[in-house]
């Protein structure tokens, strides 16, 4: 008799909850736009906030409370941007696509060390112990913080330790912007192709010294560009990419190919009379 | 008797490493030559970096004020010889960062006479007065952190400053400058007292000196005036018994709170050479211009303790005194808490206390680390009281906000107990360095976020 009593009162107990959970559901029920769902299905799910937004899902709502066009996911492939916009009966939105450059190209063979430094493997813990032990204060210190920060592959460190930003993966999420520690990232429009990979502050052949492809504020560039296209600022060329900023004639002079151009085929492109880096092996740590 | 003696004479926790400092701790402080050149960085101290007033190519007399304070939380630069300023530039710093500095050409047959200023008599002064002469005259805390000594001194509204404690505790192994100066200059310690005795209000000043300077304390209490409220107070040898935090426990059995001051707890602690530089300058309303430093370690061949001008370049200061050929790494401040320097073109700054060189010899490179076995050395040791072991492995996983939050990171001031005792050899003090500066960044961001809206 007991076991009817106990199934009774359950059962009742049972009964009542779902009720008050289907009053719940009726009464305190949020409208949501069913198209934040879909959208989001349709985007990366990288969460990397290069958008701006805090990651895919406030994207979406964004998206579809028409405050921001696809055109901002810099991450999706150009079919997923397009079927989003058909989705949402938008346009697209033209984003240029950014990638990371580095502004820095003294690698193992062109840079010189102060000192060696041992400790823990990673740039930011290195440039607070004195700096890092790199001849030239402002450049790369290559134990790879980017490399490991980086969610899509985009970074990988070359044979003399610099990164190499693979412009394919990279989505301009700006993390390793973020960890850089000598600042040496910035996230560019990809048309920006003339570009100044140095941030020396230096000025005069002593700045080669420590790194042989290093601005040594000669001006050359300044001189040679069309109209206000390249100014010197605190002995380093700084590009108004306002101005029509397509041409070579800038890096054509320049002695150590300090400032280069950047092809989408070719690469790297340096100037005719930059001298040239033959050097295979490490420059290692000297007295300079 | 013994037991309670030493519970009652020092704090929990702290490590006994090899203190070798009898290879310096007779010899007396000594003139150390001029260098031709003189690098002065204007970022000396903590704070604002000073301003300077003088132009390339102008002629100063030593003494005389190069570069002025910018803001309360700053202090003025003093021209270390008399010579002509050769170029204004981009000079290294002991942080690694370039700064911004001047190069001063020493005139050769100069008798480097010192300048003198405006002089602040002890019994005259108000005590803004003396404040302003400190600040005047460039002070910093001579123990190593740069802090503008006038900053510290001036103690805030509603608070009260009952002791005034005088660190010549000196826990750094090797470092004996603080002994030589308790040594020599006793006189210029007491009268520096009086000055600060004056600017804090406190009531009576104690002299803290570890076990291991017994002369030294000797020395003081003889020379202390009766009816002085003055007393020394020797303490077991531990480190880091030479911190704040740890000798107010030492002393007082006071406890400073987890991100407070020492005014907090109503102490004020100078350490000794700041003190003695205040007692010898601000009679005079001179400005300083050099420092005494332990120039010690196994690579050094005339070791001692010297008074170098500020603004020395290193390589000079090892040219002179002589370093083996297989030097490998040179130390400014200590062994535990100095930094390795990585440019020998840096100069002797204000808060340069001593420079040790070791040779290929004792530094074991390349050291495997191993993974945490969490045996709690580090945590028996950290005299915190903090869990390095736990935040070393957050650190690992960059939960740093975790570390802050949860386990008083910030609290941490990097005297590397943890990784001298750490048997895997787990460089904690840099993780927890790395972290803190990387906390440090969040939250000012995150200040700046909150100043936008």
């Amino acid at each position: 008799m007991s076991i009817f009593i106990a199934l009774a009162a359950l059962g009742s107990l049972t009964l009542i909850l779902a009720v008050m959970l289907i009053v719940a559901n009726k009464k305190l029920y949020v409208y949501e736009d069913p198209r934040i769902d879909a959208v989001e299905d349709m985007l990366p799910h990288a969460n990397c906030g290069a958008c701006g937004y805090p990651g895919c899902r406030p994207f979406a709502e964004a998206l579809v409370s028409s405050q921001v066009l696809p055109g901002k996911c810099t991450v999706s492939s150009d079919e997923g941007r397009m079927a989003i916009a058909d989705y949402l009966g938008v346009s697209l939105g033209a984003e240029e696509k950014q990638v990371a450059r580095l502004a820095c190209a003294g690698g193992t063979n062109v840079a010189l060390n102060r000192a060696s430094y041992k400790g823990l493997k990673s740039c930011q813990g290195a440039s607070l112990v004195s700096g890092g032990g790199k001849g030239c204060f402002w450049g790369c210190l290559g134990h790879g913080d980017c490399e490991a920060v980086c969610d899509f592959d985009a970074i990988t460190m070359n044979a003399h330790g610099l990164p190499i930003v693979d412009e394919k993966l990279c989505t301009a999420c700006g993390d390793c912007v973020e960890v850089c520690p000598k600042d040496l990232f910035s996230l560019q429009p990809i048309s920006h192709q003339l570009w100044v990979a140095c941030k020396n502050l230096e000025q005069g052949d002593g700045v080669l010294e420590d790194c042989q492809v290093g601005c040594t504020a000669c001006g050359k560039c300044a001189m040679d560009a069309p109209g206000n296209l390249i100014t010197m600022v605190n002995n380093l060329p700084v590009v108004n990419y306002s101005e029509n900023h397509k041409t070579q004639v800038p890096i054509q002079r320049c002695p150590t190919g300090a400032i280069v151009w950047l092809d989408e085929k070719l690469g790297i492109v340096k100037g005719k009379e930059s001298r040239k880096v033959i050097r295979k092996g490490e420059r290692g740590v000297g007295a300079s | 008797m013994g037991l309670l003696n030493f519970r009652k004479n020092t704090f929990k926790h702290g490590i006994h490493p090899p203190e070798r400092k009898d290879e310096t701790n007779g010899l007396p402080i000594r003139q150390f030559p001029f260098s031709p050149v003189i690098i002065l960085p204007m970022v000396q101290h903590i704070g604002s970096p000073s301003e300077i007033i003088v132009r390339e190519g102008q002629e100063v007399d030593r003494g005389q004020l190069l570069a002025k304070a910018t803001g309360y939380v700053s202090v003025p630069i003093h021209a270390p010889i008399s010579g002509t300023v050769r170029k204004i530039a981009n000079v290294p710093s002991i942080s690694g960062k370039m700064v911004q500095g001047l190069y001063l050409e020493a005139f050769p047959s100069s008798s480097q006479e010192v300048l003198e200023g405006k002089p602040i008599d002890v019994d005259t002064a108000t005590q803004d007065e003396i404040l302003q002469g400190i600040q005047d005259a460039g002070i910093v805390g001579l123990g190593g952190a740069a802090f503008p000594t006038h900053v510290k001194l001036k103690v805030p509204d509603g608070k009260h400053c009952d002791v005034l404690m005088i660190n010549g505790v000196e826990c750094e192994p090797y470092l004996t400058t603080d002994h030589r100066v308790m040594l020599e200059q006793a006189e210029d310690i007491l009268m520096g007292i009086k000055y600060l005795l004056k600017s804090t209000g406190a009531e009576r000043a104690i002299i803290g000196i570890e076990a291991n300077k017994q002369d030294a304390a000797d020395h003081l209490a003889a020379l202390i005036p009766k009816g002085d409220p003055v007393t020394v107070e020797v303490v077991p040898v531990k480190y880091p018994q030479g911190s704040e935090k740890m000798l107010i426990t030492s002393l007082l059995d006071r406890e400073v709170p987890s991100g407070g001051l020492p005014i907090d707890v109503n102490v004020v602690v100078v350490n000794v050479a700041t003190t003695a530089e205040i007692g010898r300058l601000l009679p005079h309303g001179r400005g300083i211009q050099e420092r005494v430093v332990t120039i010690t370690g196994p690579g050094v061949k005339k070791k001692g303790n010297y008074l170098i001008p500020i603004g020395t370049p290193l390589r000079y200061v090892l040219e002179q005194v002589g370093v083996d050929e297989h030097i490998s790494e040179v130390y400014m401040g200590g062994p535990m808490m100095g930094v390795a320097v990585s440019n020998l073109d840096i100069s002797i700054v204000k808060g340069t206390s001593g420079i040790v060189v070791f040779t290929e010899k004792e530094i074991k490179r390349d050291q495997k680390i191993y993974p945490c076995i969490k045996c709690g050395k580090c945590v028996d040791v950290c005299p915190l009281s903090l869990n390095p072991s736990k935040l070393g492995i957050l650190a690992k996983f960059e939960a740093y906000d975790k570390m802050a939050e949860d386990f008083n990171l910030m609290d941490c001031f990097e005297c590397g107990s943890c990784s001298y005792v750490c048997p895997s050899h787990i460089p904690l003090v840099q993780y927890f360095r790395l972290s803190k500066s990387i906390v440090r960044k969040r939250n000012a961001a995150k200040q700046a976020k909150e100043h936008a809206k």
